[in-house]
């Protein structure tokens, strides 16, 4: 008891198939789709045509319009590095000191270089420039190779104990526990170090250490334990501790000593010289800089 | 409708509809599959480019194990804020001999395709230790462990075969000093002339800090040297490709 089917329009016809009488309409597509499909094989056409597209055996089909990728961003950073090669141009011309109050450049030099700051420091020094345990805090006025802007634009370019680097910032305190301090000489001359900033937990051992800092401790750290910049040598005498000053950890810095390492940003042109430059000129003026 | 009414032919008959079928998937199967025949020729020639010393390799398998590839990429498109955040972009011969590549798409933390040089050891010892310790808005978890577990190296030599069957160019000398060359990398007292010579640009000294060699030491050496092989003071990319 097949029912016929019944079009809504009158001229469409049926596909021809039948079974058991039952018989299915020839809709045909809607139009937009129509459309939009044979569009859609148009656009791959005039795209294949106009950029690359077919592999071949030396290399894709180059397109008429020339694009790659590399080309694209190599384009796109010369733009930008042309824009800013004559201020670039500029800071590398002026001398250090100049550049942070120069009219011209100075808002460039700290802004880039804060953008500097953010991309490759932050991951030791912190995102405010506050350090961590073993990387300096850049906002206080203790600088272990110098705050001025001379200093830190050549500790930046160097590194330190950098090893890529011939003329990185070398300082090197020995591990005193390798055969040079028996460890009751460490433990008075850390009672002594403590004393320096009035925290000597056991004044008995303080007299001892200081002979023994005199001796050992005193050609780099001075006599009066204020520190010496020129051999990266820190003030022992205030708050401030890289690795903390607690008796214990003074200990184990006195034993093993500690070496801090930072990269040369100048080699393997991690950094220009203008962002190098920059950067000096940002962290200079976050606070501490002299 | 011509040449549409034929198509019942092809619907009616099972043999034609199935051979001509597989005419259709081959020539789609062709265009995919030829181009690796020849993929020697896709891959441009880059100066520097080195299988990894066994220490290196080592580091990638921990590296691999941990899974970091969850959150890192090893990729650096060839975007601007890439280029100029990570530096310069990926070149396909630079991850030639990774079996898997480490490319990724999930960026969670950084891309680390040139992280090479730019910490210093101490800092991915305390990274790596305690991630927040250096970076206190960090999710990264601590991989504190890897200080504790030493490494013999006694099945490195074959890793290296392991690879060189899936086309890595380990010569039969680098194979023969494996072991030797895994043990002498981060070993201060070490003579390292042969491994430098073997493995050119390979970073020697001890990487954690620790007299042991444990995995921190292998993780680091191959985290120190990534994206440092190839100069591009020398090498220029070609545009074009």
């Amino acid at each position: 008891m097949a029912r016929k089917p019944e079009p809504k329009q009158k001229n469409i016809g049926t596909t021809g198939h039948e079974w058991d009488g039952i018989t299915e309409l020839d809709t045909p597509m809607p139009r937009w789709w129509l459309w939009t499909f044979y569009l859609t094989i148009i656009w791959g056409i005039i795209y294949m045509i106009l950029y690359p597209a077919i592999p071949l055996v030396k290399g894709a089909t180059p397109g008429l319009l020339g694009y790659s990728s590399r080309g694209a961003v190599a384009e796109d950073i010369a733009a930008v590095s042309a824009k800013n090669a004559p201020l670039d141009a500029k800071i590398v011309s002026l001398d250090l000191a100049a550049i942070g109050s120069d009219p011209e450049v100075g808002t460039y030099a700290n802004n880039g270089g804060a953008a500097v700051f953010r991309t490759f420091c932050i991951q030791c020094h912190g995102s405010g420039a506050e350090g961590a345990v073993g990387f300096p805090n850049l906002l206080d006025d203790d600088w272990l190779w110098g705050g001025d802007i001379e200093s830190i634009y050549t500790t930046i370019k160097h590194g330190i104990r950098s090893e890529d680097d011939d003329d990185t910032r070398l300082s090197d305190m020995p591990a005193f526990g390798d055969d040079y301090l028996s460890d009751e000489e460490i433990a008075s001359v850390a009672q002594y170090v403590l004393s320096l900033s009035g925290r000597a937990t056991d004044e008995t051992l303080v007299e001892d250490g200081s002979v023994v800092f005199a001796d050992n401790c005193a050609a780099c750290h001075g006599d009066d334990g204020k520190g010496l910049r020129e051999m990266g040598a820190p003030n022992l005498t205030d708050s401030i501790w890289l690795y903390g000053g607690d008796l214990a950890t003074v200990i184990e810095t006195i034993t093993y000593s500690r070496r801090g390492v930072m990269p040369a940003w100048s080699v393997d042109n991690k950094l220009s010289e203008a962002q190098i430059r920059q950067v000096a000129v940002y962290v200079h003026e976050l606070g501490g800089g002299e | 409708m011509g040449i549409l009414d034929k198509h019942k032919i092809i619907e009616k008959n099972a043999t034609l509809l199935l051979v001509l079928s597989f005419l259709v998937v081959t020539i789609g199967g062709l265009v995919e599959i030829v181009p690796l025949f020849y993929l020697e020729g896709t891959i441009e020639k880059v100066e520097g480019v080195r299988p990894y010393s066994p220490l290196e390799l080592a580091g990638r398998d921990i590296y691999i194990r941990e899974g970091c590839y969850v959150c890192h990429s090893q990729m650096i498109r060839p975007l601007r804020d890439e280029v100029e955040r990570y530096g310069h972009y990926s070149l396909a011969a630079e991850s030639m001999y990774d079996h898997p590549f480490q490319w990724g798409s999930k960026r969670t933390g950084p891309d680390l395709a040139r992280v090479g040089g730019r910490y210093s050891d101490k800092w991915h010892v305390d990274h790596l230790r305690n991630p927040q310790s250096v970076v206190p808005v960090s999710i990264m978890p601590s991989y504190a462990f890897l200080l504790d577990r030493k490494l013999d190296g006694k099945t490195i030599e074959d890793h290296l075969i392991a690879n060189r069957r899936v086309g890595v160019p380990y010569t039969d000398e680098m194979i023969e000093n494996a072991r030797a060359d895994f043990l002498a990398q981060a070993d201060p007292d070490a003579d390292w002339d042969g491994l430098l010579a073997r493995y050119p640009k390979a970073q020697t000294r001890n990487f954690d800090g620790q007299p042991e060699l444990t995995e921190m030491d292998a993780l680091i050496a191959y985290l120190q040297m990534l994206g440092t092989l190839v100069d591009f003071d020398t090498f220029q990319p070609a545009a074009s490709r």
